[in-house]
């Protein structure tokens, strides 16, 4: 017992104060591609022949931030500058189009639109999830799962993942959605009672990811289960995932970046 | 009178396929068999079609010497192969594939029910799942208990069914294939950028495991030895993944059997292992990290520095969490004697890793066949004898220590020069074959090459396939509601087996 209280005493508090404060990221950290199309040198195409899943595309420069999987392939490749990362970790959006940047003018950020009223009311403070994963390499996973850790401690917003869909809100989708996994993804689907939502979670549940024409997988979430929430990354960062979680439920004011 | 064979020697070569002569099948069985008798242990065996039927190879490690023993051999259009797996259990899902995916059977395999393609052999009758139903037993009082492939966590999909006598579990019957995404067949249509992020997918855990693999298996088709910086950075970070891995893993246990200190305080930890792989390469686990050629990502003095500081600290933080855990008796009693896998089933159905040591395997690659860095700068292999949950608890710890003493010790006199060299074309008509010692076990990736140069072939095995099994014999006559305990012990994972 006393090395216990030691233990728990050396061990001190640990959870993140974000959502009031930023989270703590280092330099190398690849959050959101900054497009520069200025810079960009008439007919090269460098980082479209450089990107290993078609998320980039020239004249005009775009980048797909839900087929992206955030290499740094386009980035060591362009010659000028024009795609860099920044740490900035807010990347998710409640429609698919919104995830493609475009090279010119301010970047917009961050692109939930929350829930109508209705729904902020039945969900806002209370929300239980069913995790799906359809082929998902265990990276998203395990994020998700350190989304329940006493760093990011999910729980304290009233969110928690269950065991049946019939006692959740919602799915969390993970993975390219594989052959062998459509049927239970759709399963689980219709077993969670309505109104409900769906989230996809990574590149893969998006576009695809490194599977995107795999004659094994989907490319994602079928077009015909409605997505109201997309979260990119491969797989995106905790911090990110909250961040689109919490706008999602009006509980992060939107703001447009400065 | 000597058998014929192909070739061996040490994995960090590539071999021209001229170089290995074509047996038949049988004799490819025969010499697989023999070496086998001899001490040798199955890598794998894998085939690709060829005009006019397919090709086999097979490799057999003698881990004591550090030589593989590679056979090929061909089989005409429809033709059949012997079965190695009724005298040689851990060739089973090799050889399942194989069916599944050519058509060509393994006569004599007890159980060709489809390994990752559900449907793929539908039409041909046997190679259909629907016509392999579950293992069954029967009579009075015996149940059945179906989970799967949606679990109740967030964990990756497989079927695990059950039969029971009461609590007491008569048998598991684990289904897979769940998370096929056909990443082989992928790679020989991808792009080499696309190939490299498919590899680092592969078992989103273990990025820099399968990254590794890749890398040296192009790096040694193109005869480039990497700079001796990135081997060394490649070798820290495979060896941070294998830390965030293990401690995670002794959170995840301490969680299951309800020691909640346990499971915070090693779940926090994971994090900090992590979060140095981030701060080295920009992402959680490590992607980006690896290129063939090299590293992308240099350790300088600031980061060395700051690396040094988080891993003391890290490192005593471990510790205590560790002796606390490991001192806890609520935590031993349910530790200890469950889930038990003798030494002699580990060896026969080709347990690797972790699992394998648990149970007084002594085969770790970083010492039997160590390439890159491992060949200047060693980590003593740890085994223990039990095979329960606590020797697969403990040896994780065990593990975990020398690992961050091994980063900690490199971090400090890492080699000067280039991070990255320009490799040249891939050899023609070759083949490489390289193993590497990920956190769960060894990987093997193999790659052929055609006429051209370009890869005509592309193997997986993540340490899974060889130890799903394991952990379906180590569950029979166990109390089921020990299974999730179990399970994690083993922590295998569906998307590696899957690929």
């Amino acid at each position: 017992m006393p090395s216990l209280i030691r233990t728990r005493w050396s061990q001190g508090k640990r959870t993140v104060r974000f959502p009031a404060a930023p989270p703590e990221l280092p330099e190398r950290f690849r959050g959101r591609p900054v497009l520069d199309a200025s810079r960009c040198v008439d007919g090269c195409r460098a980082c479209v022949d450089a990107c290993p899943t078609h998320a980039v595309q020239t004249d005009p420069l775009r980048l797909d931030l839900g087929a992206c999987v955030f290499c740094p392939a386009c980035t060591e490749t362009c010659p000028t500058g024009a795609i860099t990362y920044s740490t900035d970790y807010r990347l998710a959006a409640s429609k698919r189009d919104a995830l493609v940047l475009a090279g010119d003018g301010a970047p917009e950020a961050p692109l939930v639109e929350a829930l109508d009223w209705r729904m902020r009311r039945l969900f806002g403070r209370s929300l239980r999830l069913r995790q799906v994963s359809a082929g998902g390499c265990n990276g998203c996973e395990s994020e998700l799962t350190a989304l329940g850790n006493v760093v990011f401690d999910l729980s304290r917003f009233g969110i928690q993942f269950v065991a049946s869909p019939r006692h959740a809100d919602g799915i969390v989708v993970t993975g390219p959605v594989t052959e062998n996994m459509e049927l239970a993804l759709r399963k689980t689907y219709e077993a969670v009672p309505a109104p409900k939502i769906v989230m996809a979670i990574g590149a893969c549940a998006i576009a695809g990811g490194p599977f995107a024409g795999s004659p094994a997988a989907h490319g994602g979430v079928p077009r015909d289960i409605p997505v109201d929430l997309y979260v990119p990354g491969c797989p995106p960062h905790p911090v990110t995932i909250l961040d689109g979680l919490l706008r999602l439920l009006g509980r992060i004011e939107r703001r447009r970046q400065a | 009178m000597t058998e014929p064979r192909s070739g061996g020697g040490r994995a960090d070569r590539a071999w021209l396929l001229s170089e290995l002569p074509v047996l038949s099948p049988e004799a490819l069985h025969q010499c697989v068999l023999t070496d086998a008798r001899a001490g040798g242990r199955l890598v794998g065996l894998w085939a690709w079609p060829v005009t006019g039927g397919i090709e086999l190879l097979s490799v057999v490690a003698f881990d004591a010497d550090g030589r593989l023993s590679i056979c090929r051999a061909s089989a005409g259009a429809g033709a059949t192969f012997p079965s190695l797996t009724p005298l040689l259990p851990a060739a089973q899902a090799f050889e399942r594939e194989i069916f599944e995916s050519l058509g060509v059977r393994p006569v004599g395999h007890p159980w060709l029910k489809p390994l990752l393609r559900h449907a793929d052999l539908a039409e041909a009758g046997d190679g259909a799942v629907d016509a392999h139903p579950f293992f069954r037993v029967d009579g009075p009082g015996i149940h059945e208990v179906a989970v799967g492939p949606v679990h109740a966590g967030v964990i990756e999909p497989g079927h695990f069914r059950f039969q029971c006598a009461g609590e007491t579990v008569l048998h598991l019957e684990i289904q897979l294939g769940y998370q096929h995404r056909s990443a082989e067949a992928l790679m020989l249509a991808s792009t080499p950028a696309r190939r490299l992020v498919i590899a680092e997918s592969i078992a989103g855990d273990t990025v820099i495991g399968h990254a590794t693999a890749y890398c040296d298996a192009i790096e040694t088709l193109a005869g480039f030895e990497v700079p001796p910086r990135a081997q060394a950075l490649r070798a820290i970070a495979l060896e941070l993944e294998r830390v965030a891995n293990h401690v995670g893993d002794l959170g995840a246990l301490c969680s299951d059997v309800g020691y909640l200190p346990g499971a915070a305080y090693f779940g926090r930890l994971r994090g900090e292992f992590l979060n140095l792989l981030l701060a080295l390469s920009g992402n959680r686990f490590g992607r980006g990290l690896l290129v063939p050629g090299g590293a992308r990502c240099d350790l300088d003095e600031v980061l060395r520095a700051e690396l040094t500081q988080r891993l003391a600290r890290a490192q005593r933080d471990v510790d205590a969490v560790a002796e606390l855990v490991f001192s806890e008796p609520s935590v031993l009693s349910r530790f200890e004697q469950a889930g038990t896998l003798s030494y002699d089933v580990a060896e026969q159905l080709g347990m690797v890793g972790p699992a394998a040591r648990a149970s007084g395997c002594r085969r770790d690659v970083r010492v039997d066949h160590s390439s890159g860095f491992f060949r200047f700068a060693h980590i003593p292999m740890a085994h223990l004898e039990g095979g329960d949950v606590f020797a697969r608890a403990m040896i994780r710890h065990v593990e975990a220590r020398r690992s961050i003493a091994f980063v900690r010790e490199e971090i400090e006199r890492l080699p000067q020069g280039p991070l990255v060299t320009t490799i040249g074309p891939l050899a023609r008509s070759a083949v490489a074959v390289r193993l590497v010692e990920g956190w769960r076990g060894e990987i093997a990736h193999v790659a052929v090459t055609d006429a051209g140069g370009a890869l005509r072939s592309y193997h997986i095995a993540d340490p899974s396939l060889h130890n799903w099994y394991g952990l379906a014999v180590a569950m029979r006559d166990q109390q089921i509601s020990d299974f999730p305990l179990c399970n994690k012990s083993f922590n295998l994972s569906y998307a590696g087996h899957d690929r």
